[in-house]
C-alpha cells in the first residue's frame, strides 16, 4: 500500500511497490485521457530550496495532467527561507496548505529529515549529490520500455559517478533485481562513493568493474547511462585534458556497441553526448524524459491513494 | 601502587580502552559530580594490558548505547554491598544519537538548527555506522 507513504531514498519501495507503479504509468501512457480529473482538489506544493527545470515541470506537468493544482517556490529567496526559517517550519507549514508535497534541497539528507515534520505525502526531488529517486523511477520505467525486465542487464555508469545523485539511485534500486552486472566508468577523482560500494555493491557481491574509459567497456553494455563530467570537479587540469574525450559519447565510439543498446541521460546535457547521437534508434534521453512525467503521474496518484 | 578503595554502592565500568575513560567520563558528566567518582588510568588488565576504569559511587542512569558504541568491550558493573549485583555486557546499539557530530558539510545537519545528528548501524563486525540523512560512513574515533 503506497497511500500515504514518502519516497526518499530509492528503496523505500519494493520491488512490487515499484512494479505497481510502472503499471499505472504504462496505463498512463497508453490512455492518458483516462486520468485527467484523477487528482481533482488536491494540492501538490513544490517545495525548490535549489534551481531546477526539468524535475520541476515535470512534477508540475505530472499533477496538472492529473485535474491537480501546484503551488510553490522555485528557489529559497523567494520564500520564507531567506528570512532564516527553518526547514522544519517550512515543511508544517506547506503541509497545512498541500496534500502531497515534491521537495529539492541542496543538502543532503534534508528531504529525510523533512519527512518527519510532514504530515503529507513527501517526495525527494534531488538532494545535493546524494540520492534523486523520482529520476530513478524514470530511468527504470524507460528501462522496462526499451528491454521487457530489469534482470540479466551489463549497464554501464559513465562520467561523474561520485557527485552524480542519479547515479547512485539507479544503483541501489536495480541492484535488487536478477543477474545485474555493473561497468562503472569514471576518472579515478570521481568514482562512486564508498557507502555505495560498502552498502550495495559489496553487501549484496554484485558483479562490478571500475574503469578509467568507456571505448574500453561499450561493446559489452546493455544499458549506458551517461552523465556529465565537469572540468571544476577534477584535481588537476592535465587529468581533465587526458580524459575529457573519454566521456564524450559520438557515432564513433558506438560503432562497437551492441545494437539493441539503450542509451540514457537524466539530463540536461552539455556536451557528453554528442547530437549526432540524437538521431541513432539507441538514444533514448528524449523519450526518457517524457517517460518522467508518466512516472510521476503514477507516482502521485499512489501516494495520495486516488488509484 | 595507586590504591582505590572499592565501592559500597554503585556502578563501576571497567575494561575502558586506555585513553578514553576520560572521554566517557566527561560524556557521563562525572566531572561535574557532587558524590564520589574515580577516573583510573592506564591500570593494569590481564585481559588487554592496559585499561581505563570508572568508578561511581552513585546510582546513576548510564548511557549503555553510548558505551557500547565506543567500545562493546566495556563491562559494567552495578555494586550493591561492595559486590557485584549485576554485570552487563555491551553491543553496538542500533542507532546512536547526539554522541557524534556528521561532518560531512554537504549534510543537512551542517545547516539546521536544532536538528540532532543519528548514525544507525551499517556493519556490526567492521563497527560502521551511517548517518541517518546522507548516508556518510563513520566508526568511532574518540
Amino acid at each position: 500500500m503506497l497511500k500515504g507513504r514518502n519516497l526518499i531514498d530509492p528503496q523505500d519501495f519494493t520491488v512490487e511497490e515499484l512494479e505497481d507503479i510502472f503499471k499505472l504509468a504504462e496505463e498512463i501512457i497508453d490512455n492518458p485521457e483516462d486520468f485527467i480529473h484523477l487528482c481533482d482538489g488536491k494540492v501538490l506544493g513544490t517545495l525548490f530550496f535549489e534551481p531546477s527545470t526539468r524535475t520541476r515541470l515535470s512534477f508540475e506537468a505530472a499533477m496538472l495532467r492529473l485535474g491537480g493544482k501546484v503551488i510553490g517556490f522555485s528557489e529559497p529567496n523567494s520564500s520564507s527561507v531567506s528570512k532564516g526559517e527553518n526547514l522544519a517550519d517550512t515543511i508544517r507549514t506547506v503541509a497545512a496548505y498541500a496534500d502531497i508535497i515534491t521537495m529539492r534541497h541542496p543538502k543532503e539528507g534534508a528531504p529525510k529529515y523533512a519527512s518527519y515534520y510532514s504530515d503529507v505525502p513527501l517526495i525527494n526531488a534531488g538532494d545535493g549529490g546524494h540520492q534523486h529517486p523520482t529520476q530513478t523511477l524514470t530511468d527504470l520505467l524507460t528501462i522496462k520500455v526499451a528491454k521487457g525486465s530489469f534482470s540479466n542487464l551489463t549497464i554501464g555508469l559513465c562520467g561523474d559517478l561520485k557527485f552524480g545523485r542519479t547515479v547512485h539511485s539507479l544503483i541501489k534500486a536495480i541492484s535488487r533485481y536478477e543477474n545485474i552486472k555493473f561497468i562503472l566508468i569514471s576518472p579515478n577523482e570521481l568514482q562512486t562513493p564508498e557507502y555505495i560500494k560498502t552498502e550495495i555493491l559489496h553487501k549484496k557481491s554484485l558483479d562490478y568493474v571500475e574503469v578509467e574509459r568507456l571505448e574500453e567497456v561499450i561493446d559489452k553494455l546493455d544499458i549506458l547511462y551517461m552523465t556529465r563530467v565537469q572540468k571544476e570537479r577534477f584535481f588537476n587540469e592535465a587529468d581533465y585534458i587526458r580524459l575529457k574525450d573519454s566521456y564524450i559519447l559520438d557515432n564513433g565510439k558506438l560503432k562497437t556497441a551492441k545494437k539493441d543498446l539503450t542509451i540514457l541521460h537524466p539530463l540536461p546535457r552539455v556536451n557528453e553526448i554528442s547530437m549526432e547521437v540524437d538521431n541513432d534508434p539507441r538514444a533514448w534521453y528524449f523519450r526518457q524524459a517524457k517517460y518522467g512525467m508518466f512516472a510521476r503521474m503514477a507516482l502521485i496518484a499512489k501516494l495520495l491513494g486516488v488509484k | 601502587m595507586l590504591s582505590i578503595n572499592s565501592i559500597s554502592k554503585g556502578i563501576v565500568i571497567d575494561h575502558i580502552k586506555p585513553g578514553y575513560g576520560i572521554i566517557i567520563f566527561k560524556h557521563l558528566g562525572l566531572d561535574k559530580a557532587d558524590f564520589t567518582v574515580a577516573l583510573i588510568m592506564n591500570a593494569v588488565s590481564c585481559k588487554q594490558g592496559r585499561k581505563d576504569i570508572i568508578k561511581i559511587e552513585n546510582e546513576i542512569d548510564i548511557d549503555l548505547a553510548m558505551l557500547g558504541f565506543i567500545d562493546s568491550n566495556i563491562t559494567v558493573n552495578i555494586i550493591e554491598n561492595e559486590k557485584i549485583r549485576e554485570k552487563i555486557n555491551l553491543s553496538l546499539p542500533d542507532k546512536v544519537e547526539g554522541i557524534i557530530e556528521c561532518k560531512n558539510p554537504r549534510c543537512i545537519t551542517s545547516v539546521e538548527r536544532g536538528i540532532v545528528h543519528k548514525f544507525v548501524l551499517l556493519d556490526e563486525k567492521e563497527g560502521t555506522y551511517k548517518c541517518e540523512y546522507c548516508d556518510q560512513i563513520y566508526s568511532w574515533e574518540g
